[in-house]
Order: C-alpha cells, then sequence, then structure tokens
C-alpha cells in the first residue's frame, strides 16, 4: 500500500524544514497559492471524499462550504489537537515526528478558508510537542510561508499553537472555542455553528490533525486521485493507532480496504496477541465506540468478513457493529475482564463530564459507582438493567456528544457480556481475582 | 515567594497576548496560568490567580473558574516531582494497577498525597495519549513511558539526585 502521510516518517531528520522540503515537502502550498483559488482547493477538498478524522466522520469539504463569509468579519481556521480519546494517540505520532506536514497542511486549508490568523489548540499534556510545532512554524517563516504576502500573492498567514490544560471535553468543537476564548470548556448550544459563529463570534472552521494533513496528498495528487484509493465512501487512508493486548503497539497508515483479521494477526500491522492467546474483544474506534466480542469483530452478524473503513466496522449497526470513530483501536485478550475495562471508561467520563447537562453529570457518576460496586463484588443482578436504564436516559439527551460517548460504551458492554456482569454478582469473591474469561466470544 | 514575572517573562505574557484579536487578551489566560504555574512554585495560589488576572485585565472570579476546571492546573501545593500515573482502559491492560500500588509503596504515599519531604506527588490521571505506550505516566513537561517496576526505581533515583545536586 502507498503511504501518503507516514510515506516519509522513517527519513532522518524529517522534522526539521531542509530535509521535508527536499523530500517534496511545501510543493501542496507553491501548487495551491500559485495555481488556484481558494474556492478551487475546496472543491478538490469535495471530490477527495475526505471525511473528518476526529471521530464523526462528516465530509470535511462540505464542512468547508458552510463557513460564512460576512462582509469584513475575519475567518479563522482552528486546528483540532485535543488528542484524548482512550485508544487514540495518531494526532501525537504525526505532530511529533512529522510537524511541518501539518503545517504544510494547515497553510493550504488557512487558505481555502481565507483563515488570516490559525490556531493550533493541543492537549496541555502534550508539552514537548508544542516546543516541535513552534520550532517547525518558526522554520517555515524564516523560509517564507509563513508572514505576509506568502509567495508574493498577497496572502497572509500566522499560525499560533494554543496549548490546553487536560480537559477531554475540550476535542468538541464547541468547547475547543470556549476554552480558546479563555474559558471553561462548556460545549456551546447549537446553532449557531462555529462556521457562523465561533471563536470570538466569527466564522470558525475547527478540523483534526490528520485531515488537514490530508489536504497536503489531496493538494499535490488531486482529489479524484485520492478518492480512488480505499472503498466506497471511506476514501483515502486513515491512521490507525493500536494498543492493548497486541505484539506491536503503534500508529499504521492503512487504505481502509485491509480485514480487521489482517489487521491484528499481521506482522505488517499488530502482529497478533502476546504469548499466543486468544482475542476476545476490541474496541476498534477509541473508548467511546461499542466493544464487540471477537466474532461479531472479525465478521459481520451476516458472516461477511469485517473490514477497516467507516462502513464495514459499522455494518449491522449498534447491535452487531460499532465504528470507525478516531481510529483508537484496543484489543483485548482472553485474561481481560469486559467489566473492570467498562469501569474504569465510566470513571473517565465522570472525570470528564463539564458538568453543564444533569443527565451526564449525575449519570456519569452513577454508572461509574454501580460499576464498581460490581466489580468489587458488592453488585446485584438488579444493579445490570438499572445501568442500562441510566445509559439509555444519557444518550441524546445532553448538549454535547460526551452524553452519548459515557453511554454507548457502557451499553455495548451490557448488550455484549451480559453473563459476565451477572457472574461478577453471582461470585463475588471469586470475581476479584480471576476474570470470567472467554465464554463463547471468542472465534479465534 | 512574591508574586512577580520577571521581564523576560513578561515578555512572553506580552507576546502572548498579540496573538489575540485586541480587547480579546481573555484568551491568553490558559497559557498564562501553565507560565505562571511553572514560575511561582508549581501551584496556582489565590495570590497568583488574582496577579494573573490583574495581568490579564479580567476578574479574579474568571480565573479561578478556570483554574478549578483544567486538571493540569493545581490549586494546592505539590511535590516538586509529580508522577501522574495514567488509569484508563488500556493502560490498565497493560499492568498500571501494578505500577500505581508500586510507587505508592516506594514513596509510602497514596494517589493524591506528597512525600513528607516535599519532593514527590502521586497523582491518577485519565488517559494521555500514550495507549500504545502503556503503562506510562506523566512527569513535568515529558513522559515516560513503557513503565517497569525497576524503571520506576530508576526514575526516583533520578530525581532523588537531581534534587540533591540542586539543593
Amino acid at each position: 500500500m502507498k503511504k501518503l502521510l507516514l510515506a516519509n516518517d522513517h527519513i532522518e531528520g524529517i522534522r526539521f524544514y531542509d530535509v521535508y522540503r527536499k523530500n517534496g515537502g511545501y510543493n501542496s502550498v507553491e501548487k495551491a497559492l500559485k495555481n488556484m483559488s481558494p474556492e478551487a482547493v475546496v472543491e478538490e477538498v469535495k471530490k477527495s471524499g475526505l471525511r473528518g478524522r476526529g471521530g464523526a466522520g462528516f465530509p470535511t469539504g462540505l464542512k468547508w462550504s458552510f463557513i460564512a463569509k460576512p462582509e469584513g468579519v475575519p475567518r479563522h481556521l482552528v486546528c483540532n489537537a485535543d488528542e484524548s480519546e482512550p485508544g487514540t494517540f495518531k494526532d501525537r505520532y504525526l505532530m511529533e515526528f512529522l510537524p511541518h506536514l501539518l503545517i504544510e497542511g494547515l497553510i493550504v486549508s488557512s487558505f481555502a478558508l481565507g483563515s488570516n490568523v490559525t490556531y493550533i489548540y493541543i492537549r496541555g499534556e502534550y508539552a514537548w510537542i508544542v516546543d516541535i510545532l513552534e520550532h517547525a512554524i518558526g522554520e517555515a517563516k524564516a523560509n517564507g510561508w509563513l508572514g505576509k504576502n506568502i509567495l508574493g500573492i498577497g496572502y497572509d498567514l500566522e499560525i499560533y499553537v494554543q496549548r490546553g490544560a487536560g480537559a477531554y471535553i475540550c476535542g468538541e468543537e464547541t468547547a475547543l472555542i470556549e476554552s480558546l476564548e479563555g474559558k471553561r470548556g462548556n460545549p456551546r448550544i447549537k446553532p449557531p455553528f462555529p462556521a457562523v459563529k465561533g471563536v470570538w463570534d466569527r466564522p470558525t472552521v475547527v478540523n483534526n490533525v490528520e485531515t488537514l494533513a490530508a489536504v497536503v496528498p489531496i493538494i499535490n495528487m488531486g482529489g479524484e486521485e485520492y478518492a480512488k484509493i480505499g472503498v466506497g465512501r471511506s476514501t483515502g487512508t486513515k491512521l490507525i493507532s493500536a494498543c492493548g493486548n497486541i505484539n506491536k503497539p503503534g500508529v499504521y497508515e492503512i487504505d481502509m480496504t485491509v480485514s480487521v483479521e489482517e489487521f491484528i494477526y499481521s506482522d505488517e500491522y499488530c502482529g497478533g496477541i502476546p504469548k499466543g492467546k486468544r482475542l476476545k474483544a476490541c474496541i476498534p474506534g477509541g473508548s467511546s465506540v461499542p466493544i464487540l466480542p471477537a466474532k461479531l469483530l472479525l465478521k459481520t452478524a451476516k458472516g461477511e468478513t469485517r473490514y477497516m473503513n467507516y462502513e464495514s466496522l459499522s455494518d449491522g449497526g449498534f447491535a452487531t457493529g460499532s465504528m470507525m470513530g478516531s481510529g483508537g483501536f484496543i484489543v483485548f485478550d482472553e485474561d481481560q475482564c469486559v467489566v473492570k475495562n467498562t469501569y474504569t471508561l465510566a470513571r473517565f467520563y465522570r472525570h470528564e463530564s463539564c458538568g453543564q447537562c444533569s443527565p451526564c453529570r449525575e449519570g456519569t457518576g452513577w454508572m461509574e459507582k454501580i460499576l464498581k460496586n460490581i466489580e468489587t463484588g458488592k453488585g446485584k443482578m438488579s444493579d445490570i438493567d438499572l445501568l442500562w436504564e441510566i445509559q439509555s436516559k444519557i444518550e441524546g439527551n445532553t448538549i454535547c456528544p460526551l452524553g452519548d460517548a459515557a453511554a454507548w460504551p457502557v451499553a455495548a458492554a451490557i448488550r455484549h457480556f451480559r453473563d459476565e456482569f451477572e457472574w461478577h454478582v453471582r461470585n463475588p469473591q471469586e470475581s476479584q481475582v480471576r476474570n470470567y474469561g472467554l465464554a463463547d466470544y471468542a472465534l479465534v | 515567594m512574591s508574586v512577580q514575572f520577571s521581564p523576560e517573562k513578561l515578555d512572553k505574557v506580552n507576546e502572548i497576548v498579540a496573538r489575540y484579536p485586541q480587547g480579546k487578551q481573555k484568551s491568553a489566560l490558559l497559557p498564562v496560568l501553565h507560565l505562571a504555574q511553572e514560575s511561582f512554585g508549581g501551584w496556582l495560589s489565590p495570590e497568583t490567580m488574582d496577579y494573573v488576572a490583574e495581568l490579564l485585565h479580567i476578574r479574579p472570579i474568571e480565573v479561578y473558574e478556570v483554574a478549578t476546571f483544567y486538571s493540569m492546573y493545581n490549586t494546592k501545593p505539590v511535590g516538586r516531582y509529580m508522577f501522574e500515573v495514567c488509569q484508563t482502559g488500556p493502560c490498565m491492560v497493560n499492568g498500571c494497577d501494578d505500577i500505581i500500588a508500586y510507587i505508592g509503596e516506594k514513596l509510602q504515599i497514596k494517589a493524591g498525597e506528597t512525600t513528607a519531604d516535599g519532593l514527590f506527588t502521586l497523582k491518577t490521571v485519565e488517559c494521555l495519549g500514550a495507549c500504545g505506550y502503556a503503562p506510562m505516566m506523566q512527569m513535568g513537561k515529558t513522559y515516560r513511558e513503557h513503565l517497569t517496576k525497576e524503571k520506576v526505581d530508576r526514575i526516583i533515583e533520578e530525581c532523588r539526585q537531581q534534587a540533591a545536586l540542586n539543593n
């Protein structure tokens, strides 16, 4: 497979301008700024079929076309580098090893959207990456790719890095905007959408790091060529960050025609499960998406091979499928306890709830408490139904999707692993010393 | 410690404020609070927060509500070295519980506590985006990944030696 984003990540010194430029870096900026209009760039991105790589999968070109252009009001592009979805560490890899690829994508995208001041909002914990990005921005500016009158076409652009301070919710675009304004990360009620009223009430587009980096190959090869890679509405390549019980955790670029089985077991990717253990379950797209038992992960309910793309991973809906999400791929072997994992995720969402909406603020804490009880042998059978009830009352009843993100993992765990929850309730002593095991979840 | 940025740091504050439109200097709050925390003993005292409010021409309450919302701002004193160990799903699968227990045992503190000598604080945190390199912890500006008990021993030793040199 031809890599588009990570093609050069192995080249020594690619983090620095000279090496990056020698390997074709910034060609897309020359092409776009000298030979294309901003509208033409938007058109190429539309043709490419690129979908938001942060998790929602919304078509990027379409999102760009929504930006309002009121006379005399500045517009902004904001890069969402608040990567915080458990299981996801792909943007970190991209920024750490290929910072200029992001800067290049930001210049072309800012030009397309008419942004003269663009911000990279990065999670506060990635402190050392702030230094890497600021160094790359300095190099780009010194070489004439940023600043006033870029390439002599009369276009000005500055890029600034804004560091967050530890809040998962700031990955939600309106919370991110609030945070960029120096406030608590409380999501806003939509509408108005950021494309109309975003940061400082100005039209704003917020895109994920990987999405903006993908604009570089799209401009270089053309949207139509990019759309030929992949399958159906899953065009181009996707970065997957693989972790959990696998031999080769890391970040992989795939073209979305790879089967889930090949992704887990082939040496090119995860390299199989350590110590010859068997596959029990997997969360294929970041902690918010439904967990699937092995047999539904590798094959759909209809018995067809499941592939690593948007459509195939969601085949069967939430009843028997999951989602591509952010590409955070978490693998569980036969020794892992689904109840305990669900408890840690519930704790995560309780910790990260901004507290604005009651269903989420109260519901996440309640779910955490019940799950902790079940995990530590203090649960009752009725708790399982209560959990189901609580998650169903959170989903769809909050301002932002954090409520859904907290509800889905609990719902999926009960849907597919109810017997494991029941076993914990029935065997309070034993459940603290060993896990329920495989039951009939595993196919291989 | 008197709460006053050095001239160099005040330049930095002005440089940050200049990144935003006129009158939107409140946007500088998060970066300036990071700078303040680094400069004034690793935490944000009420005096520090009031000082930042004054610098940015905003009300103190606007600083308090931000400082208490984000998990990286410490509103209480912390040790010189803070071990922030991730405990979310992917790290749990890779044995973070054992690492947290080991650090606690070794330093004789529980999560959330600081050692009597003021050197170490142990804190459990949620996902830091290092799931493929688990178990891990954050230490200041860097991540320490693929943790083992031996690695933890070495890190604690490093910190103690560094602290002894600086004293």
